[in-house]
């Protein structure tokens, strides 16, 4: 047995951890896209105090002035609202809801287009029938008349905003994943795992979640970014959480003052960061998409 | 008693038409007849050897062997019982005893796991043992193998040539010390020189450990060099069973002439005469009745259409070919 | 005899850059192609002969380099001839090729007689009526029913299919015909009648053929004379006769050990130890010497030179001396595995 290699669950998470960074790391745009999404989760987590006045506090300048509508300046980074209100501190608490629903819609929604995938792709036969069935009945549905009807029903609360985008999003990943399944499982080290005695369900997950893993990744990646943008859209038209700012709230603000010709700073600051954030997400995947297909690796 | 009974085994599959040609050609169902009515009777011990061309059912028939495939009709009997009859219980333990070997050293490895985790793998889902057995164990099969643990155990396969992952492929079905092991063309993908090697090792094991093996191969060269026993298939059917030089030095079957003298010698000095068959081979795809080589066979008559003949492989050292002329052709050729 | 040279090839090497440096796949190799003659090519994996046949008719990946002392035709020098000169003289007129897996180089959306009336009228000036009486004479040689020509290669065996190709190689005449693994993948039966054929084929069209193969068995029956390549160079040539009567090189040797008869069974096979080496920059001494029970200290540091144990009969091994003693040691298990 060879001595620097240590069994057990801990030593293996660490160890496709490390595998994972390397991964990103290797890839130039990995690198950049890995970077400034972890500037994004830094600010994320660390808001309240990185925030330097309260969001929703009218400002007043150091001559005492009301400071509406200001441009950016060093007091006000980001500038001002038409009712005086940072739009930096703004800028930053939205980056926490932004990424928190983008992170938690994305990470579901794979999980359960995932499973969806891995299932109906290894049983076949009637189980796929009905799973691309469902799929299929939910590319049908719109997003917006949806969501619509969950906030009459519900009201405008995080937790429906959420649940609307998974819905939404599971899909695309639940198709790719289930068509690699397909293929891996027609493959002869599949026959020798079933020789060997392992059970369908060891298969799936043991055998063949290995082998879609960096299509997964890719797909994570994309989710994350599609969540963002869906989340955006949906706070922009009116259907976000009534509670909290996130970028698409801040712009829909923007839009309720009327003043989206004239502060332009306003309607700069949160389009960029989403442009930033979803471009570095996929970024990343891109770096996945090479392990996924190294038919794109370079020779 | 055998180790494996094969009884009146057939399998087939069924080609549904598609919608077009339905509509086109009025299509009915077409049915592949890929095995039909084998009987093998396989001994503890021996080396059987399984030859014949494409579409002569060797893999199918090596399939239902192992169980991944069951028979259409017919009964697979291991020790004695009903392999299609076996509870779970019973069925965990056959899937134990009988195991298998694969052609393609790069595809039947699991691309992402270490050589250790391959090995392991089966022991692990039919727990058999704790993980400190299965770690001791896995590592004096790897040393079995010729592969030194300390060197091979993280490696993952593509860091492999083509034998090392074949000798991984054998210790990851040896492991769970199986009673009958099936390796279905195991050399054809590996370069000459370091095929006798694997070979050898397969003989070596199966007389330690006291397995019965089943060699499928279309290569009668490797085969005669092997098996015990020789059977061969022609388009489903068992055509021509016996010791291994008598089958070969002495074939009786019109097709196994033809093959055994198709056969390649490697010394230019050898000269070889032309085989004695007609035609090209066909799909088992609706065969007509009775003897299939019937359409091929230089030495045809009228009955060859209607009778078919099951060959009884008892008997270790009988030598039986399925032809009901046998006389008249071994007084033809002499 | 010069005048009964077809091909001959002059320290030819190619090498590949790579991620990891440059791969010598083919190194220093040189021999003859007689009128009239099969010359075989027998090799395992890795070992130079695919490349070598793919650097003579310039058929190389953009990472393929490939240089050569002399390359020449009928006497003719070819290495000098422009790509273009090289492709419409050359090229399936005077050297054709029967690829790798050619059964599987059909287009299948064609059918197969109106892709060799195509590949013979891109190569000449014939019309469509002369190309298609051209091919049902080539598909009468090769054994296939002119009706086929019809057909799509779907419905085409493997056999079938490799015929065609075999077909397409003949379209013009060429003087040289190089088929790579004509027979691997196909049944026994099918690659005798094939192999039978292309014997039979040669006794009516004089051609000489080139053929390569890992199948020491089917170099046996259909060559004349056998080079024997390892690690990109030609360890041993000679009369196929010649070869098996008295091998030189251990690694023939070794082969001779590792390779199944049906003659023979039973026998006990010997495989060689080890596996093909890397081939990445310039390595001292003999290529095979890591493999080699009976290497000596020569054999580490000096490269061997070509030693002609007759006319016809070259080897490359320092210890060409003791061949009787080496063969006496190879034919034991012991002397190789220890």
């Amino acid at each position: 047995m060879s001595e620097g290699y240590e069994r057990g669950a801990f030593s293996r998470v660490k160890r496709s951890l490390l595998e994972h960074y390397r991964i990103i790391h290797s890839h130039p745009l990995g690198r950049i896209g890995f970077w400034v999404v972890t500037v994004f989760v830094i600010v994320a987590v660390f808001a309240p105090w990185l925030a330097p006045h309260d969001p929703w506090v009218m400002q007043y300048d150091s001559e005492g002035n009301f400071a509406s509508l200001r441009t950016p300046s060093w007091a006000y980074p980001v500038g001002t609202t038409h009712l005086g209100y940072d739009l930096f501190s703004q800028l930053i608490l939205a980056t926490r809801t932004t990424l928190l629903i983008g992170a938690v819609s994305g990470f579901i929604s794979i999980l359960i287009g995932a499973n969806v995938g891995l299932v109906a792709g290894y049983y076949g036969g009637k189980i796929d029938e009905v799973l691309m069935r469902l799929t299929d009945i939910l590319y049908g549905m719109p997003f917006l008349p949806f969501i619509i009807i969950l906030i009459a029903l519900f009201g405008r609360k995080l937790e429906f905003v959420i649940l609307a985008i998974i819905l939404i999003i599971w899909r695309t990943s639940a198709r790719v994943i289930r068509a690699q399944t397909i293929a891996i499982k027609q493959r002869q080290f599949i026959t020798a795992a079933k020789a060997r005695g392992c059970s369908n369900l060891r298969i799936i997950y043991r055998h063949i979640l290995p082998n879609v893993l960096p299509l997964l990744l890719l797909y994570a990646a994309f989710n994350i970014a599609w969540s963002i943008i869906t989340e955006a859209s949906a706070s922009f038209l009116g259907f976000g959480d009534g509670n909290t700012i996130s970028w698409g709230g801040m712009l829909y603000e923007l839009w309720l003052s009327g003043k989206t010709r004239v502060a332009w700073w306003w309607f700069a600051a949160p389009s960029l960061c989403i442009v930033t954030l979803v471009t570095s997400l996929v970024f990343v995947s891109r770096a996945y998409e090479e392990v996924a297909n190294p038919r794109l690796r370079k020779r | 008693m055998a180790l494996l009974d094969l009884i009146d085994v057939s399998r087939h599959f069924e080609l549904h038409p598609g919608v077009v040609e339905r509509i086109a050609r009025g299509g009915k169902t077409r049915v592949i007849k890929a095995v039909e009515a084998m009987n093998l009777s396989l001994t503890k011990d021996e080396i059987l050897g399984i030859a014949g061309e494409s579409g002569c059912g060797k893999s199918t028939t090596c399939s239902m062997i192992a169980g991944l495939l069951s028979p259409s009709s017919g009964e697979v009997l291991y020790q004695g019982r009903n392999v299609g009859e076996m509870t779970n219980l019973e069925l965990k333990d056959h899937r134990r005893q009988v195991q298998m070997i694969f052609q393609d050293p790069y595809e039947s490895l699991n691309p992402r796991f270490r050589v250790s985790d391959i090995v392991s793998e089966g022991p692990r889902a039919l727990r058999l043992w704790g993980e400190k057995e299965i770690e001791e164990r896995v590592a004096a099969m790897l040393d079995s193998v010729g592969l030194v643990p300390g060197k091979y155990w993280e490696r993952y396969p593509h860091e492999l040539s083509g034998g090392e992952r074949q000798r991984v492929g054998i210790a990851s079905a040896l492991v769970m010390e199986p009673e009958l092991v099936v390796a279905d063309e195991p050399l054809s993908m590996l370069d000459v020189s370091i095929r006798a090697g694997i070979l050898d090792l397969l003989r070596e094991l199966s007389r330690q450990r006291n397995f019965a093996c089943v060699y499928v191969s279309h290569d009668l060269s490797i085969l005669g060099n092997i098996a015990d026993r020789l059977l061969i298939m022609y388009l489903g059917q068992a055509v021509e069973v016996g010791p291994v030089h008598e089958v070969i030095n002495n074939p009786k079957h019109p097709y196994t002439r033809a093959l055994i003298s198709a056969v390649p010698v490697p010394d230019p000095r050898i000269k070889r005469s032309p085989p004695n068959i007609v035609g090209d081979i066909s799909r088992p795809v609706d065969p007509p009745p009775g003897c299939r080589f019937a359409s091929r066979c230089p030495h045809v008559d009228q009955s060859c259409s209607e009778l078919f003949i099951k060959l009884d492989t008892s008997s270790p050292s009988a030598h039986q070919a399925a032809c009901h002329r046998l006389d008249q052709i071994s007084n033809e050729v002499t | 005899m010069t005048e009964n040279v077809l091909l001959s090839v002059l320290n030819l090497s190619v090498g590949y850059s790579t991620q990891q440096g440059v791969v010598n796949a083919v190194s220093d190799v040189s021999f003859d192609v007689q009128k009239n003659e099969v010359f075989g090519i027998a090799g395992e994996s890795g070992c130079g002969k695919s490349t070598l046949i793919r650097a003579l008719l310039r058929l190389l990946s953009n990472n393929g380099a490939s240089t050569a002392a002399a390359i020449t035709y009928e006497g003719q020098d070819i290495q000098n001839l422009s790509d273009n000169a090289f492709r419409d003289t050359i090229l399936w007129k005077r050297i054709s090729l029967v690829p790798q897996s050619a059964m599987n180089s059909l287009n299948p959306v064609y059918r197969v007689g109106d892709q060799v009336i195509e590949a013979i009228r891109a190569h000449s000036r014939a019309s469509r009526s002369e190309a298609r009486e051209r091919v049902e004479f080539l598909f009468d040689i090769v054994g296939l029913q002119p009706e086929l020509m019809k057909n799509y290669p779907h419905e085409f065996s493997g056999g079938m299919r490799q015929r065609a190709m075999i077909a397409m190689s003949l379209a013009l005449d060429p003087g040289l015909i190089i088929m790579d693994e004509p027979t691997t993948g196909l049944d026994v039966l099918v690659q005798e009648r094939i192999l039978r054929r292309v014997r039979e084929i040669r006794a009516e069209i004089s051609s000489s053929i080139i053929l390569i193969t890992h199948d020491i068995a089917v170099i046996a029956e259909m060559s004349d004379r056998i080079a024997v390549m390892y690690g990109g160079k030609i360890m041993e040539s000679a009369a196929a006769i010649d070869l098996f009567e008295s091998p030189y090189h251990p690694y023939t040797l070794g082969l001779k050990n590792a390779f199944p008869s049906i003659k023979a069974v039973n026998n006990e096979l010997i495989s060689i130890p080890g596996s093909p080496p890397a081939l990445l920059g310039d390595e001292p001494g003999c290529l095979f010497q890591p493999r080699c029970p009976f290497s000596d200290s020569a054999c580490v540091q000096v490269v061997p030179d070509r030693h002609y144990v007759s006319e016809l009969h070259q080897v490359s091994c320092h210890r060409h001396a003791d061949v009787l003693e080496l063969r006496e040691r190879a034919a034991q298990k012991s002397t190789w595995h220890y």
